[in-house]
C-alpha cells in the first residue's frame, strides 16, 4: 500500500492493521517520521506532491525493495499539505519472514523517501517560508545501499 | 489544450499552479512562458528542473500534440 494523505497519520492504528492476520510473517518493522519544531524556527512544514506521479515513483522503489529484501508486504503512508511540529509526516511498515530483512527494507525505503521521492518541502517559520532542498547526508544515506550492491 | 502544472518554488515564482495552454512543442511552450514572465522563464531553465508529459519524465524537446498534462518539477526535496 502506498498512499498520500492530507489527514493526520495514526501510526499505532496503521501498525495494528498492517500486522493483522499474518501467519508466516515473523517480523514487522516500522518507521514513523515526525515534523521537528527546530526550536521554534519551524511553525509548520508543508509538503507538496504530484498526485499519481509521486505514488508511482515511490512504487518503483518499493517493488525494488520487495524483491531485494524478500518482503512479504509493505505500507507507505505520507502526509502532504501543512503539518504541525510533532505530527507524523511519514509511516513505513515492512513485513518479512525474518527481522533483518524487515529492518533493512524499512531503512532502505526511508533513505529513498528522504532524498529522492517526488515531494517539495516548504518550512514555514516565524519570519516567512522557505523551500527546502535535501541535505547532503540524505543523498549519502542513499548511496550506502549502492555500495552494498557492488560489494 | 494541455494542462500546465508547476510544483514547488516554480508556482511561487509564477503566482499560479495550473493553467491551460496550447503549444505544439515543449520548446515553444517554454518560450511562451518565458516571454510572459521572465522570472518564470529563468526558473524553468534552472538546474535540476525536470519535465513530465502525462506523468512520464522527458529529456530535451518533445511534441505536445498528444499530451494532456505537462508538469514542471523543480529538484525534489524528499519527504
Amino acid at each position: 500500500m502506498i498512499r498520500l494523505t492530507f489527514d493526520p497519520i495514526d501510526p499505532g492504528g496503521l501498525l495494528n492493521e498492517f500486522s493483522r492476520g499474518r501467519l508466516e510473517v515473523g517480523a514487522v518493522a516500522t518507521f514513523t517520521g515526525l515534523a521537528r519544531a527546530e526550536a521554534g524556527a519551524t511553525v509548520a512544514l508543508e509538503l507538496e506532491a504530484y498526485p499519481g506521479f509521486t505514488e508511482a515513483e515511490i512504487g518503483k522503489i518499493a517493488v525494488q525493495a520487495k524483491a531485494r529484501f524478500g518482503l512479504e508486504d509493505f505500507a507507505i503512508l505520507h502526509r502532504v499539505g501543512k503539518i504541525a511540529p510533532g505530527d507524523p509526516v511519514v509511516f513505513v511498515a515492512t513485513a518479512a519472514r525474518h527481522r533483518r530483512a524487515a529492518f533493512e527494507a524499512c531503512d532502505f525505503l526511508m533513505d529513498y523517501l528522504k532524498s529522492k521521492a517526488p515531494f517539495w518541502k516548504k518550512e514555514h517559520g516565524p519570519n516567512g517560508a522557505r523551500w527546502v532542498e535535501p541535505r547532503p547526508e540524505d543523498h549519502a544515506d542513499l548511496t550506502r545501499w549502492d555500495k552494498e550492491i557492488s560489494k | 489544450m494541455a494542462r500546465v502544472l508547476l510544483f514547488g518554488r516554480l508556482s511561487d515564482v509564477a503566482g499560479w499552479r495550473l493553467r491551460e495552454i496550447d503549444s505544439p512543442l515543449l520548446s515553444t511552450l517554454l518560450t511562451t512562458l518565458a516571454e510572459e514572465d521572465a522570472a518564470l522563464g529563468e526558473a524553468l531553465s534552472g538546474p535540476g528542473v525536470q519535465v513530465a508529459l502525462d506523468q512520464v519524465i522527458v529529456r530535451g524537446d518533445a511534441p505536445l500534440n498528444t499530451a494532456t498534462e505537462i508538469a514542471f518539477l523543480p529538484p525534489m526535496s524528499g519527504g
